[in-house]
């Protein structure tokens, strides 16, 4: 597959390297992992092979070979040959055929699964970008030819469009557990963390997504010694504001935690366009 | 020892000792038979991250576990007496309880050397002494892959940080902070006084041991005249 347009990032992930944090090596992998597993399986791959991400659009790639794909996450025009496409769908390419993806009208992150995954070198277990370590394959370039994986064994499943619930475009409610550092803050803040409407700021990329909103006050001033975070972690830097640590994260971080994003919800952070509304509910 | 089990999300616990000294103990305590189930486990400053699949090992046995580890380092010492070298739970293939010691060589030539032994009022050549002769450890990592923190019981320094931050710090970097020793994987910014440079490689993606550093490692470093 030659990409020719790559949009603002298209990065190859799978479900990451998972139990390299001792090491300094976070998780990293798809950011909206339900959307590369669902992709995957439309085209009869594995959950784990490779897709790529691809940010907001405005992307194009070429197929040399005849192929199939899917394209799950966020929700937009997609276009094979110019002939309107349907996203969460199996889909055949003939050999020269042209996909488009279009601006996404809802959600900010495509997967494009191609049958047999995308077969990028291997970093420690995975082919996956992690855009904080600056490991794993770099952003793709326009130009660029990735080569497909061996034909995976299972078949494109008969029923090869699934339900499709696209990313909502109003306010998203995300379960929320304790975090290891929830005393740390007043009352109040606990009470305001659930109460108030926060929204995406424009800070927001694989590492973290930092939400606007009233200022979560500290019970317990001073510095905390730096200490490892699990995905969904709910970081409260010096201003109060709350961010939610991501997938690329530096795995030990020195901002107390106040909460952790239930994993059911963490795909849908993947998902939230800058100034989306965000509510936090007890998981 | 006290330590405090807090809650980290549905597959971690994360454990607060009061000092470090608490935290490599028990992390080799915790190391040295996980049950079935722990992922991994993540020493930091004051705290072990215990990561587990909870299909496996549900959150309250590994909290029970966690909690029925002996207050003292017994596990520690017998551990270190009979040269076992540290972790190796992870669920990944990479092999690093092989190496118990790793030597680093190093030019003491840093930018900070002739400053920060002013600042801890000990003539250069001195610092450089107790650096060589120091019997460093790795206690945990933290800032980038493969950085690691190194201290050690004959180290007497407390090491301010740099006022500002370097933009760019080079590569094998050896540098000092706080009451910890370290070596820069890879350029990048940074605020620790740095006292010399090295060609070990600390941090190679590509080996299926990336890290030089572990946690558990013990470390010398060694002078040489040319890197």
């Amino acid at each position: 597959m030659v990409v020719v347009e790559p949009g603002p990032l298209a990065l190859v992930e799978d479900l990451g390297r998972p139990g390299l944090a001792r090491l300094g090596v976070a998780g990293s992998g798809a950011l909206d992992r339900s959307a590369l597993r669902l992709a995957n399986r439309l085209v009869g791959n594995p959950d784990g092979a490779a897709g790529l991400e691809i940010l907001m659009g405005g992307f194009r790639a070429r197929f040399d070979d005849e192929a199939w794909l899917a394209v799950t996450g966020a929700w937009g025009p997609v276009a094979l040959d110019d002939r309107p496409a349907p996203p969460y769908t199996a889909l055949r390419a003939s050999a020269g055929a042209m996909l488009e993806i279009g601006t996404a009208e809802r959600g900010v992150r495509y997967v494009l699964a191609v049958r047999g995954g995308f077969d990028e070198p291997v970093t420690l277990g995975s082919r996956s970008r992690d855009t904080l370590a600056a490991i794993g394959p770099g952003p793709v370039a326009a130009g660029a030819a990735l080569s497909i994986g061996a034909r995976p064994e299972a078949s494109v499943p008969l029923l090869d469009r699934a339900a499709a619930f696209p990313p909502p475009a109003g306010a998203v409610t995300l379960a929320l557990m304790p975090g290891p550092r929830a005393e740390w803050f007043t009352d109040a803040a606990r009470t305001t963390l659930f109460d108030a409407e926060w929204r995406l700021s424009g800070q927001a990329d694989r590492v973290g997504a930092r939400l606007t909103g009233p200022a979560l006050e500290r019970r317990v001033p001073g510095e905390l010694a730096s200490e490892a975070t699990v995905p969904g972690s709910i970081q409260v830097a010096g201003d109060g504001r709350p961010t939610i640590l991501l997938a690329d994260r530096p795995v030990t971080g020195g901002y107390p935690v106040i909460a952790i994003v239930a994993p059911a919800s963490l795909d849908a952070v993947a998902q939230l366009r800058p100034g989306q509304e965000v509510r936090f509910r007890h998981a | 020892m006290s330590r405090r089990l807090l809650p980290s999300g549905d597959a971690a616990l994360l454990v607060e000792c009061d000092t470090l000294d608490e935290v490599l103990a028990l992390h080799d305590a915790l190391a040295a038979e996980p049950p079935a189930g722990v992922l991994e486990l993540v020493p930091a400053a004051r705290t072990i991250l215990v990561s587990v699949d909870p299909e496996r090992l549900p959150l309250e046995s590994a909290a029970t576990w966690v909690r029925r580890i002996p207050a003292d380092s017994a596990a520690r010492r017998s551990r270190l007496e009979a040269g076992v070298a540290a972790t190796s739970v992870a669920a990944t293939a990479i092999d690093e309880a092989v190496v118990d010691e790793v030597i680093v060589d190093v030019v003491y030539d840093g930018d900070d050397l002739r400053h920060t032994a002013g600042l801890l009022g000990v003539s250069a050549e001195s610092l450089v002494a107790r650096h060589q002769a120091a019997a460093w450890r790795v206690a945990f990592i933290g800032f980038a892959p493969g950085f690691g923190y190194l201290v050690s019981d004959d180290w007497p320094f407390e090491v301010p940080r740099l006022d500002a931050p370097r933009p760019r710090v080079p590569p094998g970097a050896v540098a000092l902070a706080g009451a910890f020793a370290g070596v820069y994987p890879r350029q990048s910014p940074g605020g620790w006084r740095v006292i010399g440079r090295t060609d070990a490689v600390l941090w190679d993606p590509a080996s299926p041991s990336p890290a030089l550093f572990v946690p558990g490692r013990r470390v010398r470093f060694r002078a040489v005249d040319r890197a």
